[in-house]
């Protein structure tokens, strides 16, 4: 919202960023400061643009989802499946029994990457720079590893199909994973062992950025950013996409909604996300890892629209298609969560210190991928 | 749950007597049927689903560029009672909304601009939901559509100095040929159309050579 500055030039302007550690990528911000409070803040986006969407209005359905991976390139694999169900649901493709595990498994695992590189950095932004985060990038390494092991890429995966996955786990995967699983909360106890009475922690998060319930909503921020502050609002238990209406898991929610909360609710859904990776590895069927009618070459959608949500790591992540008929999208729209819930940022720091600012941002957790597309 | 748009169709015509809403379905599986709303009366609905019907997240919003009407007819398929579009194009603003409360959605509305001109305009929805701060730039910055009301309309991605809107259909991108030693392809029709008077590709080389 536009701001009238009083005696703007008693005012500091600061431009923060593009280029900064603590803003997660390019991203600008250009700060007004009375002494140390904020008391205008406007983001400046676009310096990772390049059009993702008009570029995806020009090729076929399918080569879009190794462009997919790119948008939030910490979590591939649920940008992956967020497209992969898009088009399924535009086009009314099934999708076997085990192939929606597979996605299940993957999409839980790389919510465990995100939240786990999350701590790294917001700690970073508060100053321990350098050791949390090569604790929690241990960690996600391991999980990278067993990424490349079944798609060939630690990152860049372009694993799912409509219909489907690409191929199916390779022998002693799924133990693999069920032994990562398996050690992983020795690592949260750890962690959180380390943060969550820490004096300076708790000095720079609690009470820092928070917002009413009824703001968030009506500022579109959905994610942790929004259980952080009470709404039970989950998308995997809202829509019961896939098949996450058969797992047991609870949605963890803060109170307050300041940094503090947005930190700790993370650490509660990665205790989540393991309980529905080990009941998704032991309940894992055979069968069909694509739907063999599902056709790749060729693909052509109805003529119609979709809209098609998943719970991304970061909040809802939503693709609308518009197909008149053809082997390419007439409009393809991401919608990103990132991107979203940085409507807010202004009113979450007015009134706070430039410092708070990073903690904020950092909070929010963007990825510039996402944000400028 | 699913939003039913013919129930809340009904529902807003005796709420908010005098608007002109239709209902277009969509022909593919998805199914998601969608409200379409004039333009003049757009607040007007979006407040009325957000504090009589429990819709209070603007979750999506997408712009689309029409330039055949027919062809947004044929996704939008007009109901019973409905008209065709005009014979002009246009472009297309589409919300998705959710309730966080009920746990419904998505429901679809559609509103369009009167031609795709320069003044090609919509009210903004940002008075009723801030999540449509930033969406609403971005549509401005790629599609050119003005959103009348909203409180920093500027662009978003693009640079402040570019002219134009890369998202219409008829955008036609810079000039951004590069020198390759042997064009092949989309290349090589790049090439011809950066050196109009070489008429082999023998003739490709670098001014500099």
């Amino acid at each position: 919202m536009a701001v009238d500055l009083p005696d703007s030039d008693q005012l500091l302007r600061v431009s923060l960023g593009p280029q900064h550690p603590s803003t997660h990528g390019v991203f600008r911000m250009n700060v007004a400061l009375d002494g140390e409070t904020v008391v205008s803040l406007k983001p400046v986006f676009g310096y990772l643009h390049r059009n993702h969407e008009k570029i995806a209005e020009g090729v076929t359905y399918l080569s879009s989802m190794p462009y997919t991976d790119r948008l939030d390139y910490i979590c591939p694999l649920s940008n992956n499946w967020a497209y992969a169900m898009a088009v399924e649901t535009l086009a009314g493709i099934e999708v076997p029994e085990r192939a929606q595990h597979i996605r299940v498994i993957l999409a839980e695992l790389t919510r465990l990457i995100n939240h786990t590189a999350f701590l790294g950095f917001i700690l970073g932004d508060m100053g321990a720079w350098g050791s949390a985060l090569m604790y929690a990038f241990r960690e996600r390494e391991k999980i990278l590893d067993l990424f490349e092991d079944l798609t060939g890429a630690r990152m860049m995966a372009n694993f799912m199909r409509f219909g489907g996955c690409r191929n199916d786990l390779p022998d002693g995967w799924a133990a693999r994973a069920k032994t990562l699983v398996d050690g992983y909360p020795a690592f949260l106890d750890e962690m959180e062992t380390f943060l969550v009475g820490n004096e300076i922690l708790l000095a720079r998060t609690q009470g820092v950025g928070q917002l009413p319930k009824e703001t968030l909503i009506n500022g579109g921020v959905t994610g942790p950013m929004l259980r952080a502050a009470g709404v039970s609002y989950d998308i995997r238990k809202v829509d019961s996409y896939g098949i996450y209406d058969r797992f047991k898991f609870r949605i963890p929610l803060g109170e307050t909604g300041d940094c503090y909360d947005r930190i700790m609710i993370r650490f509660l859904e990665m205790r989540e996300s393991l309980e529905i990776l080990r009941q998704a590895l032991e309940q894992l069927p055979g069968g069909d890892f694509v739907n063999p009618k599902a056709k790749l070459r060729g693909f052509k959608t109805p003529v119609g629209e979709a809209y098609s949500r998943i719970e991304g790591p970061k909040g809802e992540l939503g693709f609308h298609l518009v197909s008149d008929g053809t082997v390419n999208p007439y409009r393809y729209r991401v919608r990103p969560p990132s991107f979203i819930n940085l409507t807010l940022l202004e009113d979450m720091c007015l009134g706070l210190d430039l410092a708070d600012v990073v903690i904020i941002l950092g909070s929010i957790d963007i990825v510039l991928g996402e944000v400028d597309r | 749950m699913k939003a039913d748009p013919a129930a809340i169709l009904e529902h807003l015509r005796t709420a908010l007597p005098g608007t002109t809403l239709a209902l277009r379905t969509n022909p593919g599986p998805s199914a998601q049927h969608s409200i379409l709303v004039e333009r003049e009366s757009l607040v007007a609905v979006l407040q009325h689903l957000r504090d009589a019907m429990g819709f209070d997240m603007l979750s999506n919003v997408t712009g689309v560029d029409w330039p055949d009407p027919v062809k947004a007819d044929s996704v939008a398929v007009v109901g019973e009672g409905g008209q065709v579009s005009h014979n002009e194009g246009f472009l297309e603003v589409i919300y998705h909304l959710f309730s966080t409360e009920n746990r419904v959605g998505p429901l679809v509305v559609r509103a369009r601009t009167a031609d795709r001109g320069d003044g090609a305009h919509i009210p903004s929805a940002v008075p009723i939901f801030r999540s449509a701060e930033f969406q609403e730039r971005e549509i401005y910055d790629l599609f050119g559509i003005r959103f009348m009301g909203h409180p920093d309309l500027r662009r978003i991605l693009m640079w402040d100095e570019f002219v134009d809107h890369p998202m219409r259909k008829d955008y036609i991108a810079p000039d951004d040929y590069e020198y390759e030693p042997t064009p092949h392809g989309a290349v090589v029709e790049k090439a011809k159309a950066h050196y109009p008077a070489a008429d082999s590709q023998a003739t490709f080389s670098r001014a500099s050579d």
